[in-house]
Parts: C-alpha cells; sequence; structure tokens
C-alpha cells in the first residue's frame, strides 16, 4: 500500500506537471514550467515544438508504462502487431469527416486495435496456427488493408494535403493543442488504471495460474491491458507512427527491465526512459526539415537499452564479464593453494615453506606460471615470498582457506560415494567445481550427515574445524592435520 | 465516401488489363505471383519452425542494408542490394541471438528491440541521403513498393528472344533458386523444423540450418523489397503458407497450396487495385487475406463451417469426446 502511495506520488510528480502546465498554455502563454524552462534552454519559443515536445514526453511516459506490463508478460510482439493492426482504423477515422480530427482517428485506431486483438485470439484458439503465425497474419493484413486505404485517401483531391502519410513514420511537428489535450486525457487515464488495479495487473502479469485461483479476473484483466496498450499506441502515433511504435513500448521497458527486480521501479524507469527517448527524438527531428520523429525517437531509446544492456549494474554485460572474470581468478588463487596444501601433506607436513619447483611440478606447469601464480596468492595476502622468490610461505588466512578447500573437495567425494553411491572414482571431478561454491552452512550439513568422517573415499584425511583454526604457523607443523574425530 | 470507391466498371477492372493492357497488367501480375510464391515457400517453413516473427523481424531489418549497400555503390545494381541484405539480414539474427543470450531480455523483447532499432536506423538513412546522387529509394517505397511502376525497359533479352523485364527475371530466378533449395536441403529442412532433436542425431546442424534459413529469408526479402515494400513482404510470408496449413498436414500439399494462393491472390489483388485504385501490393495482400479467411471458414478438415457441424452433432451425444 505504502509503495502503491509512493508510486502514485512519483507518477503524478511527472504527469501533473505536464497537465497543468498544458492547461496553462491553453489561454494564456505564461512561461512557468519546467517543459518550459528546458524549452528556453533550447531557444525554442514556437507554441508547435512545445506541443510537440510536450506530446513526445506524454506518449513516452505512457508507452514505458505500458511496455513495462507487456514485456514481463513476453507479449512484447503483441505490442507490434497492434500498433500495425490500427492503421486502417487511423485512415477511417480521418475519413469520417476528412481532416485530422484527433477523436475520430483516435476511436476509429482503438476499435482497429481490439479488433486486431480479437482476430489473434481467434485464429489461435479455432485454428492450428500458432500465436506468432496468427500475430504475423493480423499484423500484415490489417496493415494492408490500412496502405490500401491510405493510398485511396491520398488519391483524393483533399487527401495529399492531409498529411495521413505522416502516421506511418511520425512527425511531432504535426502534433496540435487537440492531440496534446487527448494525449495528456489519455496518459492520466493510463497511469490512473494502473494505480488502480495495481495488484491485479502485477499478479496476472507473474504468477496467472495463482491470479485465476484466488479469484481474479484474468481475462478481464487482460483485455483491459489490451485497451490500455491500444491507447498508448494511439497516441503514440502521431508522433512515432505506425511501422515503430512498438519499439517505444518495448525498449524503454527492455531497458529498465535489465536495471531493476522491481515492478514498481521497472515501471517508474521505464516511463523515465520513454520520456527522454521521446524528448530527445523530438529535439532531434527539430535539428533538420524533413527528418521523421519516431525513428529517431527508436534510436534515442536504442541508446538508453544498449547502455543499459552494457553498463547495468546487475545484468550489465560488463557487470557480468567482470564477475565472471573475478570468479575465474578466485579459482585459480583457491587451486594454487590446494596446490600448496596438496605439496605440504605429500611431505606430511614437514617444513613450512614450498619451493616454486615443487608447486610447478604439482601443478604441471612451468615455475614462470608458478612463480605469478605465487605473486597472485600474495597480492591477496594467502602467502609470503621468501627473499629469493623462490619458495612461498601459507599466511595464516592462506593456510585456512587451503584447508577449507581441501575439505570442501574431499567432504564432496565422500558425500558423493556415500550418500549418492557414486563409485569412488568417478567423483573427483565434480568436486573439482563443487568445492569453490561450497557454503560454509552446508558444510556443516554434510559434516553431519557424514558423522564427521575424517577419511575421503581415497583414505586420505579431511582437514577439520581444528585445522583451519590453527593456522600453518611455526610453531605447530609437523603434527599433521587433526581432523573431527581427533581432539586438538 | 462515393469518392472513395470509384464505380465499378467491369470492362476497366476486369477485360481491360487482359486486351489493351496486357503488356503491363501480365507483368504486374506475374511479378505479384513470383514475390508471393516464392515469400510463401521460405514462409512455411517459418511457420513450421514457429518463427513467423523473425520474418516479420528480417524483413523489417533488410532497410538499413539496402541503404548503405547504395550509398556505397551509388546504384541500385542487384548484387550491393542482395550483399546489404544478406549482411544486414545475417546481423539481425546474430543481434537478436546477442541480447537474448547476454541479457536475460526474453526472446520475443529481443526481435522487437533489434528490428525496430534497425528499420529506425534504415530509414533515418534514407531520409538524410534521398535525393542525394539520385537515390530514389523513398519512404513510401518502403511502405508499399511500386509493383505497379515495374520497369518495362528494357527487356532481358536471350538469344534474340524476349525474357521479361528485368525485375520480373531476377524474381524469377530467386523463384527458381528457391525452389531448387528447397529441392536439395527438403529432408535437412523437413527434419529440423518438426525434429530438432532428432536432426541433431542425424548430424544437421541446427545452427547452420537456422543461419541458413536467415540468409536466404534476407534474400527473399529483398528481391522482394523493390516490389512491395519492407512491411507487406512479411503478409507475402505468412499468409500462403497459413491458408495451406489450415487446408492440409502434408508439406509437399502445402506447397502446392502456397503456389495456388500466390496465383490467386496476385490476379485477384491486381483487379481489386485497379477496382478501387490503391496501392496494387497493399491490394494483393488484401486479397490473399479473403483467401485466408474463407479458408478458415470453410477448410473441409478443420474450417470453423465444419467444426461448428462436428460440434452441433456431438453435442447431444453426452460423455462422447
Amino acid at each position: 500500500m505504502k509503495r502503491g502511495l509512493q508510486l502514485a506520488l512519483l507518477f503524478f510528480g511527472i504527469a501533473l506537471p505536464a497537465l497543468t502546465g498544458h492547461a496553462a498554455r491553453i489561454g494564456d502563454l505564461s512561461e512557468t514550467n519546467i517543459a518550459e524552462q528546458a524549452l528556453r534552454f533550447f531557444t525554442f519559443q514556437d507554441p508547435a515544438v512545445r506541443y510537440a515536445l510536450l506530446g513526445s514526453i506524454l506518449l513516452g511516459i505512457t508507452c514505458g508504462l505500458l511496455g513495462g506490463f507487456i514485456v514481463v508478460r513476453k507479449m512484447a510482439l503483441v505490442g507490434d502487431a497492434l500498433s500495425h493492426a490500427v492503421l486502417p482504423g487511423v485512415a477511417l477515422g480521418f475519413l469520417w469527416n476528412m481532416s485530422k480530427d484527433p477523436l475520430a482517428i483516435f476511436i476509429g485506431a482503438v476499435l482497429a486495435g481490439l479488433l486486431g486483438a480479437a482476430a489473434v485470439h481467434l485464429i489461435k484458439h479455432t485454428t492450428r496456427l500458432k500465436e506468432d503465425t496468427a500475430l504475423g497474419l493480423v499484423l500484415a493484413s490489417f496493415f494492408a488493408v490500412g496502405i490500401c486505404l491510405v493510398t485511396m485517401i491520398q488519391r483524393l483531391p483533399t487527401g495529399n494535403k492531409s498529411g495521413i502519410d505522416k502516421f506511418l513514420f511520425g512527425q511531432a511537428a504535426a502534433i496540435g493543442a487537440g492531440d496534446v489535450q487527448l494525449m495528456a486525457v489519455v496518459t492520466g487515464l493510463a497511469v490512473l488504471v494502473i494505480l488502480l488495479f495495481y495488484k491485479e495487473f502485477l499478479l496476472t502479469s507473474f504468477d496467472a495460474g495463482f491470479a485465476r485461483a484466488a479469484g481474479f479476473p484474468v481475462q478481464a484483466i487482460h483485455y483491459t491491458l489490451m485497451l490500455l496498450l491500444a491507447f498508448a499506441i494511439v497516441i503514440a502515433l502521431q508522433a512515432v507512427g505506425v511501422v515503430l511504435v512498438s519499439a517505444m513500448l518495448i525498449t524503454p521497458a527492455a531497458a529498465a527491465y535489465l536495471l531493476t527486480d522491481r515492478m514498481h521501479r521497472l515501471l517508474a524507469l521505464a516511463a523515465i526512459f520513454g520520456l527522454f527517448a521521446g524528448a530527445l527524438g523530438a529535439f532531434l527531428s527539430f535539428l533538420r526539415p524533413n527528418l521523421p520523429t519516431g525513428p529517431l525517437m527508436v534510436l534515442a531509446a536504442t541508446t538508453i537499452f544498449v547502455l543499459a544492456f552494457l553498463f547495468g549494474p546487475r545484468h550489465g554485460v560488463l557487470a557480468r564479464w567482470w564477475r565472471q572474470r573475478s570468479s575465474a581468478a578466485r579459482i585459480q588463487r583457491e587451486n594454487t593453494l590446494k596446490a600448496v596444501y596438496h605439496v605440504l601433506e605429500a611431505r606430511e607436513f614437514k617444513g613450512e615453506g614450498v619451493s616454486l619447483r615443487e608447486l610447478a611440478e604439482r601443478r604441471r606447469e612451468t615455475v614462470k606460471d608458478a612463480r605469478q601464480q605465487a605473486g597472485e596468492l600474495r597480492r591477496h595476502d594467502f602467502a609470503s615470498l621468501q627473499e629469493d622468490g623462490n619458495a612461498i610461505y601459507l599466511t595464516p588466512e592462506g593456510w585456512q582457506r587451503a584447508c577449507a578447500i581441501v575439505r570442501n573437495h574431499r567432504l564432496w567425494e565422500l558425500y558423493l560415494t556415500n550418500a549418492a553411491h557414486i563409485a569412488a572414482d568417478h567423483v573427483h571431478e565434480d568436486a573439482e567445481k563443487i568445492e569453490h561454491v561450497l557454503g560454509e552452512e552446508v558444510v556443516r550439513l554434510i559434516e553431519k550427515r557424514l558423522n564427521y568422517a575424517t577419511r575421503d573415499p581415497h583414505g586420505r584425511s579431511i582437514p577439520g574445524l581444528a585445522d583451519l583454526r590453527r593456522g600453518a604457523s611455526p610453531e605447530s607443523p609437523a603434527s599433521g592435520p587433526t581432523g573431527y574425530g581427533r581432539s586438538a | 465516401m462515393n469518392v472513395l470507391v470509384p464505380d465499378f466498371d467491369f470492362h476497366r477492372v476486369f477485360i481491360a488489363p487482359w486486351t489493351e493492357n496486357l503488356a503491363s497488367f501480365g507483368w504486374i501480375t506475374l511479378m505479384g505471383f513470383l514475390v508471393t510464391a516464392t515469400c510463401g515457400w521460405v514462409g512455411n517453413f517459418l511457420i513450421l519452425r514457429r518463427m513467423a516473427l523473425v520474418g516479420d523481424a528480417i524483413s523489417h531489418s533488410v532497410l538499413p542494408g539496402l541503404a548503405v549497400a547504395f550509398l556505397l555503390s551509388q546504384s541500385r545494381g542487384t548484387l550491393p542490394m542482395f550483399l546489404g541484405a544478406l549482411v544486414a539480414g545475417i546481423v539481425a539474427t546474430v543481434l537478436i541471438e546477442l541480447i537474448h543470450k547476454k541479457s536475460r531480455v526474453k526472446q520475443d523483447a529481443a526481435i522487437g528491440i533489434a528490428f525496430t532499432s534497425l528499420f529506425a536506423l534504415g530509414v533515418i538513412l534514407i531520409n538524410l541521403y534521398a535525393g542525394k546522387g539520385g537515390v530514389d529509394l523513398d519512404q513510401e517505397c518502403v511502405l508499399y513498393g511500386e509493383i505497379a511502376f515495374v520497369p518495362l525497359e528494357p527487356m532481358v533479352m536471350v538469344g534474340g528472344q524476349i525474357l521479361g523485364p528485368i525485375p520480373v527475371v531476377r524474381m524469377g530466378f530467386v523463384a527458381l533458386a528457391t525452389a531448387l533449395l528447397i529441392a536439395l536441403f527438403y529432408k535437412e529442412l523437413l527434419v529440423s523444423s518438426f525434429d530438432p532433436a532428432l536432426a541433431v542425431s542425424l548430424g544437421i546442424s541446427a545452427t547452420f540450418v537456422h543461419y541458413a534459413l536467415m540468409g536466404w529469408l534476407s534474400v527473399v526479402v529483398v528481391s522482394a523489397f523493390e516490389s512491395v515494400g519492407a512491411i507487406l513482404v512479411i503478409a507475402m510470408l505468412i499468409l500462403p503458407g497459413a491458408t495451406a496449413t489450415l487446408l492440409s498436414h502434408r508439406l509437399p500439399v502445402m506447397l502446392g497450396l502456397t503456389l495456388l494462393h500466390a496465383a490467386l491472390s496476385a490476379v485477384l489483388g491486381i483487379h481489386l487495385a485497379l477496382w478501387l485504385d490503391c496501392s496494387p501490393a497493399g491490394a494483393m495482400v488484401v486479397a490473399g487475406t479473403l483467401i485466408f479467411v474463407a479458408a478458415w471458414i470453410f477448410s473441409p478438415s478443420e474450417g470453423l463451417l465444419r467444426r461448428w457441424f462436428r460440434a452441433r452433432l456431438e453435442a447431444p451425444a453426452v460423455g462422447s469426446s
């Protein structure tokens, strides 16, 4: 509930200034809101420019919000199909009185969109055709009807100069006062419906089965969402164009999806990204005459997506790469520590230092590689190097880590042979991997399950807690690991 | 509305094209047939593989490839166009895979992002450079092609025999090549479409078949591009195959029905366009849609009517499935 309130505040923080700012501007050209400050910054004084920018911002918000739902519902291509399907509705709305009457076009387009959604549903449920084919069919056939109508309208004497072709690729400059009014109303409505039914939308998006079992009207919620989606598409038509509206739905929301795991944050981010993409696209399209707005907005949104894709803190490619790299380095270090332990174990823990030659032989690599590994251990305070640099001594931390890894390895081998009854000569490979990821709690459980056994399937002793605590200190080197069954 | 829908003049719509104007309408209809048939054949496999919307994506994505090829070569020659489209198609396929595999964005959204971005890039390139250096790619062409303006001169002559206008001959070659490729790799396509696991066990690389199909799809799309534009291509890809799917369960029969659908929609479409005076490519798709709807309702095996009758027959027998 509290979150809903925060959400509401956030949305109205964005939507209300836009709404009221617009209302103020109809009567007098007062210059008091943020949007106009931004405009003055770009030295836009033309009202057409203000309408265009305001319209682009409104459509960005609506598309971002609705896009958030369709992306998490895996309905991205439904958005694409719907956006193409509205074209005949736009053309018919245009024919209503042969002008760009926003309301007539809005009604025509929403009806066409819903008809398209119904057609997809029907094809899916009464034929063998799969959803993707149904979507493609509706997309293409509705669009073709629309193209026929558009070319017929353009043939008419009044048709050519009316700018119906602007609906195909979008021209933000064509947005008028009436359009902005309609867009503001629709945006307000969409935000309101989402706020009121946030819980319902959320639940049906993530767990439709549970929602149905809990008695939510899943089907009705689905169609409400489709209706809102049609609204979002229609108000974006003028600026983005039929062909690319789906990008304004998908791309900002997908970028938000890469940055957060919480739905309300995703919606807020998607709305903000949509807003930026819209404003930037509108701005860029004014820089040169005849640049279509839609493609520029789409590229702006794509840029945001690419940034999120590369630099997202948790799911970004760079973050993943960095995580993989550092985990690979950690595994490498742990393997070196294990090798040091094995060397010490082979001479029954007599003597402290391990020469690099011994280490290299153990790991079947060159002394040079061993030297590099030793340096790596030293950097992480796991070991110190002899003055001449030819032998390493484990620090207490290094000793503990080495014991822990060997313990993980041998415990896991024992667990696989005892509990899963896997042959003893088949368990090593698996243990090589799991030793780096076993957490302390799991280790405790396995130890308990194995009755604190001290020998692994190959007869070697499993380092115990006492060995971990003791550290490889000079006072007690030669006694060997104590293990669990014995007293420290 | 009277102005919008011209009076139906039987002679003008049905007789004239086949008598007085045969020279141009014959070629336009043939072109429409070739485009629909070629796309339809490739589309059959897309539908089987549930990749219908990947076809949509590729058809949008070839645009920047075309624009760049055009700017580099300063011509609308066949080879640069095909190469550009091929590269763009592969880039789109790789981008979709990349977004899908390297992030948690699902495949549908990945498709949506990749193709809209590429298409937007293409539109901007065309807008920036339209009119410079005789660039005659324009927005209208992108949207619904210019099948009505297929240049009839010069004709391709082989051994003194007139073969046809260049675009028609080119499309004919693509159609033949498509038929040949399908015939040659029929088993691979069939097995990998219906049973990927079996395909792998037979040593057929699913990845290779996927990329090969995408590559050839780009070639087909670009050869159709000039006639029907980037968006109506999706209709040519899906409609014939979807109609055939409703009428038959057997792939060879479906491929044959695809040809029939292509021929019918080309002929009906051209007449529809003549009557309504609208975009011929759009009209062909509308005609194809009507045929699809007819198959949907009247299909003898699974049409809506058949289902309705069956439901009525079975309704009284309680307990029968």
